[in-house]
């Protein structure tokens, strides 16, 4: 990297910010309307009707074996002809990601749920809970603790996956940089920066995780 | 709303065609990503268990660079950033001679960034070997090398047979980033009839029928694998 270079990112910077504005605010978005939606995901996945269970389980296998790429062609082409209703690239997106990693917040979630102890369950309805109390207030509390490292590192993962949203014209973080590559022919430093961008905002993201980790690990076997 | 399907474009050329070599390219370039990323992840993990301080910090910067870097970033890298950084000779060759360009970059960029991923678990199976198995390895008289492919390596594939199946699932996904750079694999050509002949419906429906086969399939195979492979008690 030359001085020209680091002019250009200089001057590119104002745009590059709000690329990077759009990528986290959609991380953001698709990680709270995917965690939701796996949990709804996941307690059906885990219902005792067995239909509905089984459904779960189509829907979980489905997303989880097709690309992200095809998942958000499907949603920018399928949401307009059903709806009568021109949606923006963004919005597309957004229920792309969401749809495509509520199937994996949900196997995470289910994991959580499933090693918090049948005991547990059995204590709770024998005390007069309700399935739903119990699993309101005794199941799901402890399950969060085990669950919420894998989540954010999901999350995590999540962010590095809206980097393939440019493709439907969105002007993200990755969005932003091809114009600008594109428009000054500078390639070269343009990807060099994004590249270590995510890599430092990941890294930074996984290491906090791990000290999450470290720090939820105590009550978990206090409980 | 008002969409009549129209299955037979499916059945008349060139689009079934299209389907059809999607279909081929995303198959072979999935078999190709994954037996780099096995040969290079395994390399990658086995150094990361080296006792060497300066190979074990070696293999954890690239398998923490690899892993933090989005797969299309790093698709991106090696596309238009990495020929311009090599020597001249090596540079024109990749820019100007060398046979599918996009094709092979696809398999290098994301077979890499697949092998950090394998690495991983390679590293984490070899570490789950017992210490005492290869003491007894050991003490046969056997040499380090022979320890890794007589004893820890055996043990530690059998043990992430599974786990390297989800890679492979992995694998199969990511392909489609390669029509980012123009690769015609499945996804993309499934755009490509949207765009010609807006039948998107039933091209992509199509594609997902080919991704969830395939992904059955290899579930299949590697259960079969872990079935066949197991040690016996």
């Amino acid at each position: 990297m030359n001085s020209s270079d680091l002019q250009l990112i200089l001057r590119s910077l104002p745009f590059l910010l709000k690329g990077l504005r759009v990528t986290l605010i959609l991380t953001f978005l698709a990680g709270t309307a995917g965690i939701l939606s796996g949990v709804v995901l996941s307690l059906t996945r885990l219902s005792r009707l067995r239909p509905l269970a089984w459904l779960a389980f189509a829907y979980v296998s489905l997303f989880r074996s097709i690309p992200l790429l095809l998942v958000l062609f499907w949603i920018y082409l399928l949401v307009p002809m059903l709806t009568n209703y021109t949606m923006g690239a963004f919005e597309s997106a957004l229920i792309g990601l969401t749809l495509f990693e509520a199937a994996y917040y949900s196997e995470i979630i289910r994991a959580g749920i499933q090693a918090v102890p049948v005991g547990q369950t059995e204590a709770a309805l024998a005390t007069g809970m309700t399935r739903m109390q119990a699993m309101r207030f005794v199941v799901l509390p402890q399950a969060v603790r085990k669950m919420a490292p894998v989540l954010l590192s999901q999350s995590i993962l999540l962010f590095m996956d809206t980097s393939v949203v440019f493709v439907l014209g969105i002007r993200d973080f990755m969005g932003v940089a091809n114009i600008i590559a594109a428009r000054d022919a500078r390639v070269t430093p343009m990807y060099l920066l994004v590249a270590a961008v995510y890599f430092v905002v990941s890294l930074a993201g996984s290491q906090i995780v791990r000290s999450a980790q470290g720090r939820l690990s105590p009550s978990i076997s206090r409980v | 709303m008002g969409y009549e399907f129209n299955w037979s474009v499916l059945r008349h050329q060139p689009y079934l065609h299209w389907l059809l070599s999607g279909a081929v390219i995303t198959l072979v370039l999935t078999a190709c990503i994954w037996v780099l990323g096995f040969l290079a992840g395994s390399v990658v993990g086995v150094a990361a268990t080296s006792r060497r301080g300066a190979i074990r910090q070696a293999a954890r910067v690239y398998v923490e660079v690899l892993r933090n870097i989005p797969p299309v970033v790093q698709l991106f890298l090696w596309y238009f950033v990495i020929p311009e950084l090599l020597p001249a000779p090596w540079q024109h060759y990749v820019i100007h001679d060398m046979p599918h360009p996009e094709f092979i970059t696809c398999v290098v960029a994301l077979g890499l960034f697949l092998s950090a991923r394998i690495a991983e678990h390679v590293r984490a199976g070899i570490e789950a070997v017992p210490r005492r198995t290869v003491e007894a390895a050991f003490a046969t008289g056997l040499t380090p090398f022979q320890v890794y492919r007589f004893v820890r390596l055996p043990i530690a594939y059998r043990m992430l047979i599974p786990t390297l199946g989800s890679e492979m699932m992995i694998g199969l996904k990511v392909t489609a980033l390669g029509l980012t750079i123009g690769v015609m694999e499945m996804t993309a050509r499934a755009h490509q009839i949207e765009s010609f002949t807006g039948r998107g419906i039933e091209a992509f429906t199509a594609a997902t029928i080919f991704y969830a086969v395939s992904a059955l399939v290899l579930v299949a195979v590697v259960t079969a694998t872990e079935h066949w492979f197991r040690i016996p008690r």
